[in-house]
């Protein structure tokens, strides 16, 4: 895959707000893989923890909005707590999601859920759910 | 002594076993959990986002309730509850900024500044109450019975929230020694269950209760104990599934650490409320002797 990298993405405002959302130092990760290595939802992800990172480090915002992985995660903060440069990925996988939910777009409708499945899940699951991938 | 206590919405309907069988426990054991007044939701999730304060408002309010009862510590059984506060907690503690802007949002509320201490009752039985204590009033030890604790994720991390070793807990393992049970050790004890994706993934969430179950099934437990709402419903209702998916998959059972400490205790089975489980957890406990 061919992959343009410029000065303006690496500094443009979609870094930035990540970097402000999250309160992560993005240049911090030099990719040891860890995060992905120990991430539960890994199998179920187009994208690995570790390539989302580089793809924000990089700018390259379009890739990631084309990626599910950043709804895929589960705030599980496994990666957070293992990151040996310090880097709490947990944050910035939560900067992603809320740049796409601030525009008002949701990650799952909500009335598509049936009756029976909302009389059924526990409150936590429903709040959880709907916090993260609800605007 | 009395100790006030954050229940949280799923304690009051599809974890009331867990409720009922802690609260009548704790009494034997000589805490008397006081339910605060007024409390809401806590929000379920903490919010990850540094620039949004509005989700921190659900659970500071909780901790204000229990600072107006003029008490300086509260209890949690939920998990998420447990950690959605703890962390607020943290934050009313340490960030003075941030601590300032919601005080002054909620100005008809008195300032909070983090004077709550926030405790899982988990840590109140080891720390307060102490496993020697527990297993002399034991009157049914659950001998013979093979559980694998499993931790979930939210009594764990992020650090300065875990009740216990990251990687390596021991607590509810300790608590079911306490109580006579033999306790079962598997690789996947702090691995996630997949969480709040039950919602948008459910198939992934079926995946994880695979990993996870049939890791315990391969190292003989017979039960799997646990302390949070979500990774019971995960772990129970998805194994209907598993079954149509695996022909030798014949289930396992699943329990909140209190409906076995309140068994061990002799307090009447009908506060465990098994009703309320997935699958067929007495029959293993009558076939162990454990209930009537």
């Amino acid at each position: 895959m061919r992959v343009e990298i410029s000065s303006q993405r690496l500094q443009s405002d979609f870094v930035k707000k990540v970097e402000e959302i999250s309160g992560q130092n993005l240049l911090s990760c030099n990719q040891c893989g860890k995060c992905s290595a120990g991430c539960p939802m890994s199998f179920v992800m187009d994208s690995l923890p570790n390539q989302i990172i580089r793809l924000v480090q990089l700018g390259l915002q379009e890739d990631i909005a084309s990626s599910k992985t950043v709804w895929i995660c589960a705030s599980c903060l496994t990666c957070s707590v293992r990151c040996p440069q310090g880097v709490d990925l947990g944050k910035v996988m939560e900067a992603l999601r809320l740049i796409n939910l601030r525009k008002n777009i949701d990650y799952i409708e909500t009335s598509n859920i049936s009756t029976d499945t909302l009389s059924e899940l526990p409150q936590i699951a429903l709040v959880g759910g709907f916090r993260k991938h609800t605007a | 002594m009395d100790l006030s206590y954050y229940p949280g919405c799923t304690l009051k309907t599809k974890a009331k076993s867990l409720e009922d069988s802690t609260i009548a426990s704790m009494a034997v054991l000589g805490i008397n959990l006081v339910e605060i007044q007024r409390w809401n939701c806590c929000g379920a999730t903490y919010s990850l986002a540094n620039d949004d304060l509005a989700h921190h408002l659900a659970p500071v309010r909780n901790l204000i309730r229990v600072n107006e009862q003029g008490t300086n510590k509260v209890g949690t059984l939920c998990s998420f509850c447990y950690n959605a506060l703890k962390r607020a907690n943290l934050l009313m503690q340490n960030d003075q900024e941030k601590r300032k802007t919601l005080n002054d949002f909620m100005e008809e509320e008195m300032d909070y500044n983090g004077e709550v201490e926030v405790v899982h009752i988990l840590e109140v039985l080891r720390d307060e109450i102490g496993w020697g204590n527990i297993s002399e009033k034991v009157k049914v030890p659950l001998h013979g019975l093979k559980v694998a604790p499993y931790y979930g994720c939210t009594l764990l991390r992020p650090q300065e929230v875990a009740i216990d070793d990251v990687e390596r807990p021991t607590i509810l393992g300790s608590i079911m020694e306490a109580i006579g049970a033999e306790v079962v050790e598997f690789p996947f004890a702090t691995e996630c269950c997949g969480s709040f994706q039950i919602v948008s993934n459910p198939d992934s969430v079926t995946q994880r209760a695979w990993d996870i179950l049939s890791s315990a099934l391969r190292r003989e437990a017979e039960a799997l104990v646990l302390t949070c709402p979500l990774c019971n419903f995960n772990l129970s209702q998805r194994q209907q599934e598993l079954m149509r998916r695996y022909s030798d998959f014949k289930g396992i059972p699943i329990f909140y650490f209190s409906q076995l400490l309140a068994l061990a205790l002799q307090l009447d089975p009908q506060l465990c409320h098994f009703e309320l489980s997935y699958g067929e957890p007495l029959s293993l406990l009558k076939g162990k002797e454990l209930v009537p």
